[in-house]
């Protein structure tokens, strides 16, 4: 009976889960290419050659800086947006909802619709309204080019963050506020007093939720720039907008090592662990000091 | 009530604060405007031809009927099999979705009522399994799928059966940790009850606690569902960019690949494959906000 209710989901993490973990640290240290079924080990020589790649350290750093820049405004935004929606205004259950709309829509549809405002929409009507810096494609730009990724990460993801600190502000006793309300305390040390420090938890949750989300960005990525424009670095033709992910992905799939790309994968994990460690650790303690 | 408002209104400080809350409502929806633009885009632009977007992609179109035109045009142009697509999609997130609850919560279920090592070894190597991203396993999966599928005689690349499986492999162990959370706080006097009755331990838990728990299915249907529908990279993977099976954002990425900057036709596509998800959130807008807030707290 116990056995009966638990195989489905045993099975079926075992199968796409469990093994393919395992697999994968295999197939880090071999030459498989996806195809060939007689794999050579080779130790460790792909994690060697994984951190001589400029393109592997050029994406490492890109995804670093991508990343930071989105746990930053994609929380800044997106509490300036709860404040705004659990204010005393008309029509904030409906603003909510059209915050809260991006959210739902997959990155690759996306990617495909922002390609089109930054590509069309507004060179056309900078170069209509005499604007020249901004003639040129925000994405076909090195320079702003992980700037207009995540500017397209904001708004697509601060809705949904909006939401985690709406529920955390509907959660702090209303009285609270109104004590300190009349005891003379203005909005901004209501502010930074009593509904920052009450919501500590959900700060972490959200940093959590922003930090892993934009650390393993892929379908925006592949759809909005696929990696692009070129750059140099270290000497070496490189994109510049090739996330992690999509390095991983276009190392195995389009280049056929398979090998190389899962020593990345396996890399990817254990950054993406230790910095979500060392984040909730960091968060935890805020909370305690608040 | 009223005499009070229209006394209060007239002194100059509530009519400061008055003028003060129409800039903010001014405002607020000013920023919804914003948000609401690449949309608005979108509609726009997939009613006008290729040489109308091309003179002003902002402008409003000229002829709205060349909306549906436009739509007649990618539902029946041979690179975009919109109706198959999107029945394939539906297919999918559904039977994943029936697979999910019904698996999951019958797991979750013995994991609470058996406090013994195994129950806890499962539960946290569930728990723990859930910061592994899909980039770790991708590889090995496809691999692993087409091995497992030579063995058994049964093609799990590119198939219905083979895609169902690896969203019950990945979407289990939250969904487990969800209703783990939920079955706790049921008092077990409830199932002790059923057990005298002469009720099996199969019909106490269809009987008593399934129904229970649906308010904790919603949320797991919600969350399992938004990601299933929009998901990319597994069954690209999975099932290939040309397979017999497509799902719609993988339809739509083929035919965008195929029609490089030719945004009438790539635009109406995005417009066809977002109206299900917006007409859903419109008529489910509270259950879906709830479940994908509650969901990420827990």
């Amino acid at each position: 009976m116990n056995a009966l209710f638990l195989a489905p989901v045993l099975f079926a993490f075992t199968m796409v889960m469990v093994i393919p973990f395992f697999l994968g640290i295999y197939y880090s240290m071999t030459d498989f290419n996806g195809v060939r079924t007689d794999l050579t080990f080779v130790g460790l020589k792909n994690y060697e050659t994984m951190f001589s790649d400029p393109l592997f350290l050029h994406s490492f750093l890109v995804t670093v800086e991508y990343t930071v820049i989105n746990v930053i405004f994609v929380n800044v935004v997106a509490f300036a947006l709860s404040l705004m929606v659990t204010s005393n205004l008309k029509g904030r259950n409906f603003l909510r909802a059209g915050f809260f709309v991006p959210n739902l829509i997959g990155g690759i549809v996306l990617g495909y619709i922002w390609q089109f405002v930054f590509n069309n929409v507004i060179t056309q009507t900078a170069a209509s309204l005499g604007l020249n810096f901004l003639t040129k494609s925000l994405i076909s730009n090195k320079d702003t080019v992980i700037w207009a990724m995540s500017l397209v990460n904001v708004w697509q993801y601060a809705g949904y963050i909006m939401m985690i600190y709406v529920a955390a502000i509907q959660g702090i006793p209303a009285n609270l506020m109104e004590a300190a309300s009349v005891d003379g305390a203005n909005y901004w040390t209501r502010l930074t007093k009593i509904l920052i420090p009450m919501m500590a938890s959900s700060f972490t949750i959200t940093t959590f939720l922003t930090l892993t989300n934009s650390f393993k960005q892929f379908d925006l990525n592949m759809s909005l720039t696929n990696g692009g424009p070129a750059g140099m670095y270290m000497m070496k033709a490189v994109k510049t907008s090739e996330l992690l992910a999509l390095n991983i992905y276009n190392t195995a799939i389009t280049k056929n090592m398979w090998g190389d790309g899962q020593a990345r994968a396996v890399i990817f994990f254990i950054v993406l662990v230790c910095i979500s460690l060392v984040q909730v650790a960091i968060n935890k303690r805020k909370e305690v000091e608040m | 009530m009223q005499a009070t408002t229209a006394a209060t209104s007239s002194r100059p400080v509530s009519m400061r604060r008055k003028v003060l809350n129409w800039v903010k409502v001014i405002f607020a929806f000013l920023l919804f405007l914003l948000f609401m633009v690449p949309f608005i885009l979108v509609v726009m632009n997939s009613a006008k031809t290729a040489q109308e977007i091309s003179l002003s992609p902002v402008t409003a179109p000229s002829n709205w009927g060349q909306l549906i035109t436009n739509v007649v045009n990618v539902i029946n142009n041979p690179n975009f099999s919109y109706f198959s697509a999107f029945l394939d999609s539906a297919i999918i997130t559904v039977s994943s979705l029936a697979v999910i609850v019904l698996c999951s919560s019958m797991a979750a279920w013995i994991l609470v009522r058996n406090k013994t090592w195994w129950s806890t070894l499962i539960f946290m190597t569930l728990v723990a399994s859930m910061v592994v991203p899909f980039q770790v396993v991708m590889l090995p999966l496809v691999q692993w799928l087409r091995i497992a599928g030579d063995f058994i005689g049964i093609k799990l690349n590119g198939t219905y059966g083979g895609i169902i499986l690896c969203y019950l492999g990945f979407g289990c162990a939250m969904s487990v940790f969800i209703f783990h959370g939920f079955i706790k706080g049921i008092p077990l006097e409830l199932e002790e009850a059923a057990d005298i009755d002469g009720c099996s331990r199969a019909a106490t838990f269809f009987r008593i606690v399934l129904p229970l728990l649906q308010p904790t299915a919603v949320t797991v249907l919600i969350l399992n569902g938004i990601w299933i529908w929009n998901d990319y990279l597994l069954p690209l993977l999975v099932l290939g960019s040309s397979g017999q099976v497509q799902t719609l954002p993988l339809a739509v990425s083929m035919f965008a690949g195929s029609y490089i900057k030719q945004w009438d036709l790539i635009l109406t596509s995005t417009l066809l494959t977002m109206l299900p998800v917006i007409i859903l959130f419109l008529f489910a807008q509270r259950y879906i906000i709830k479940g994908m807030v509650e969901g990420s707290i827990k």
